[in-house]
């Protein structure tokens, strides 16, 4: 279990992640759309332990994905874990003003995903692991980034429907839905105490994956917070911003 | 409040600096206690992003890695591949770019000098262009202990030291004077490490007791107790822990907690390097107000009379830490234009803040200014103009090598700038 297939792995989660894998001596194939980032962050990954090669394609770009697979299974003899782990966070308000934002914004945190997670599902095979990242944000559409939370609603139900689908087939498809994650964007800021690290989702992502979880929280206490907000009735949760 | 970006993150370390007309500084990992890592009104690089490994050769010990890094995440990687940085200060939270800006010291400075002594190159991103800098060029003498002034240092090469393993092995000499302390420290320069902890508040015929700490890496084959879960300060408390009361308890059962002359020990580097780091938010234990940290350097010919006169008018105040550290340093020639260590005697101690604090500090000032001395602008937040350019003689040397983008909280207060 160590052909690992990261997808977005420029951004600080996957980044984290593939650092504790590259600590267990895995061969890595990261894909992501800034070529020269890629190979920086490969580089390190190579002198903490990993074998990586990189592949530079924007996934906006859906006639690209087939022969980025292609490239990772030649270039790994067949993945064990595929993680996708690429997004963006619009502004609320900008999509909101723009139809043609909202659409690929939706695009980029929703339909390249199932795209993807549509492609893997025909390559992947037992004991393997289709890990997507999408997010607490997708459990229930919020004033402040609906756009955003409606496209990982459908990551999260495209996830939970091709699990049922694969289960037979002994692929597991795992849901992450972190919470609030600290990136370097804010590190200068004091943090409540809701807030994680890169580094603590990648722990829990590599557990969740090594258990053959089927959904992940992260941290866990997200499962508890978001039970409470999907239960809030409409008449109340219409009235009140979050 | 400004109505700019205070801080920008770091990802990518091609990216060019941000163009404002207000001035930048790099923060690593804030591990400097006063403002030289502070920029009020200006904007912060934050380089913690920045953390990447560029290039390791295990067979000769050089490492090229961005500035972000921190001193543990170095030790993590290289201590099994059998590496260890060969100058580390007390933290190892502590980034690259932060140990070079400061151009930091440790526990051997008397055998291989600070941290800029083992860099072999930088790349220093400035507003007027990008810069390797290698240690003959002037721009590298002014970026070593140059406060992060003189621009952005993106990523650099350090020269690792071998070692056999984790272990240290230590050993701790009681002392009951402060010439016990000089006799000691003068017959100890074989040991890599030495440093002293010193009972602050000891007076009379007691005053500079304290324990001589030294150590070497141990040979292959040593082992001793892991190092424990990290222990931590769950909340600050209203008021500091450190008072009067348990001062004078601590430092007397720390003294006393070694009834023998000597006791040799085996001990993981962590433990031994960074004692601190073992407890997470101990500066918590200071309270709401906080801490000042006064780190000082008197020079050999005015040692013996500045460190009584300073520990003295420390335990006559009845404030002080419970950890005052007393180091000699080596007869070297420093790396930086603006480096702190420096042939002489160190002495470090933290008080927590109070008026009453600040005025005794200004009465060590005077002594360390009196026999010559500087003070750290690392763990500096209230010095005098005077007292920093009496320190550091080669300031006019550095100053024309400033990046007129950069400046800080610190250079602003020091210079007397706005």
């Amino acid at each position: 279990m160590n052909r690992i297939l990261i997808i977005g792995a420029t951004s600080a989660i996957a980044e984290a992640t593939a650092r504790r894998y590259a600590a267990r001596g895995a061969r890595l194939f990261l894909v992501g759309r800034d070529a020269a980032r890629l190979e920086a962050i490969a580089a390190d990954l190579r002198i903490r332990g990993a074998e990586a090669q990189v592949h530079a394609l924007d996934l906006l770009d859906t006639a690209g994905h087939e022969p980025m697979l292609a490239a990772a299974w030649s270039a790994l003899g067949g993945v064990d874990v595929a993680l996708i782990a690429h997004g963006t966070l619009p502004d609320g308000d900008a999509c909101a003003a723009s139809v043609e934002l909202s659409m690929r914004e939706f695009a980029a945190n929703g339909g390249s995903v199932i795209a993807l997670g549509t492609a893997l599902a025909q390559r992947l095979q037992a004991p393997a692991t289709l890990a997507v990242i999408s997010s607490v944000a997708g459990d229930r559409g919020r004033a402040s980034n609906y756009l955003y939370g409606s496209a990982k609603a459908a990551v999260t139900a495209f996830t939970s429907g091709l699990r049922q689908k694969l289960h037979r087939a002994g692929v597991n498809v795992l849901t992450i839905k972190p919470g609030f994650v600290d990136t370097p964007m804010t590190k200068a800021f004091k943090k409540g105490a809701l807030w994680a690290t890169p580094d603590q989702i990648a722990a829990g992502i590599i557990k969740a994956v090594d258990r053959r979880a089927a959904v992940a929280y992260l941290p866990g206490f997200w499962r508890a917070i978001m039970l409470v907000i999907k239960h809030i009735p409409e008449p109340i949760f219409r009235r009140i911003t979050l | 409040m400004p109505r700019h970006a205070q801080s920008q993150a770091l990802h990518d370390r091609r990216q060019p600096l941000p163009a404002t007309s207000w001035p930048l500084l790099a923060w690593g990992n804030g591990r400097s206690y006063g403002d030289s890592c502070q920029n009020t009104d200006g904007t912060l690089l934050l380089t913690r992003g920045l953390d990447r490994f560029i290039a390791f050769d295990t067979a000769t010990g050089v490492l090229r890695c961005e500035a972000g890094v921190t001193l543990g995440e170095i030790l993590a990687l290289c201590v099994p591949r059998g590496w260890f940085l060969p100058v580390t200060p007390g933290t190892q939270f502590a980034t690259v770019g932060g140990a070079i800006a400061n151009d930091v010291h440790g526990k051997n400075h008397h055998a291989r000098g600070s941290f800029g002594d083992h860099v072999r190159s930088m790349h220093l991103r400035r507003s007027d262009g990008e810069y390797d800098v290698a240690p003959r060029d002037p721009l590298f003498a002014a970026t070593v202990g140059g406060l992060g002034l003189t621009g952005l240092v993106t990523d650099a090469t350090l020269q690792l030291m071998p070692v056999d393993g984790p272990w240290m092995a230590v050993e701790s000499l009681r002392f009951d004077t402060l010439d016990g302390f000089f006799a000691l420290s003068a017959e100890s320069s074989a040991f890599e490490y030495s440093v002293a902890w010193i009972d602050c508040a000891a007076r009379g015929r007691q005053l500079g007791r304290g324990h001589f700490l030294r150590a070497s890496h141990a040979p292959r084959g040593a082992a001793g107790r892991l190092p424990g879960r990290p222990l931590a300060m769950p909340v600050t408390p209203p008021v500091s822990l450190v008072n009067r009361l348990s001062l004078r308890a601590f430092n007397a059962l720390y003294y006393h907690r070694q009834r023998r002359p000597s006791v040799r020990s085996t001990q993981h580097y962590q433990p031994y390097f960074y004692p601190l780091d073992g407890i997470r938010d101990w500066n918590r234990m200071y309270g709401r107000r906080g801490f000042l940290q006064h780190q000082c350097v008197v020079p050999p010919t005015s040692a013996r009379d500045a460190i009584p006169a300073l520990l003295t008018e420390i335990s006559r105040s009845g404030q002080g830490s419970f950890l005052a550290v007393l180091k000699e340093f080596g007869d070297r020639a420093a790396p930086g234009l603006l480096s702190f260590a420096r042939p002489g005697t160190t002495l470090a101690l933290d008080f927590p803040r109070s008026a009453a604090a600040f005025a005794l500090l200004d009465r060590l000032d005077a002594i360390v200014g009196e026999a010559g001395g500087a003070l750290y602008p690392a763990k500096d937040a209230r010095m005098s103009p005077q007292l920093f350019r009496a320190g550091f003689p080669a300031l006019d040397a550095f100053v024309p090598h400033i990046d007129p983008a950069f400046s800080s909280s610190f250079w602003r207060r020091v210079m007397e700038t706005p």
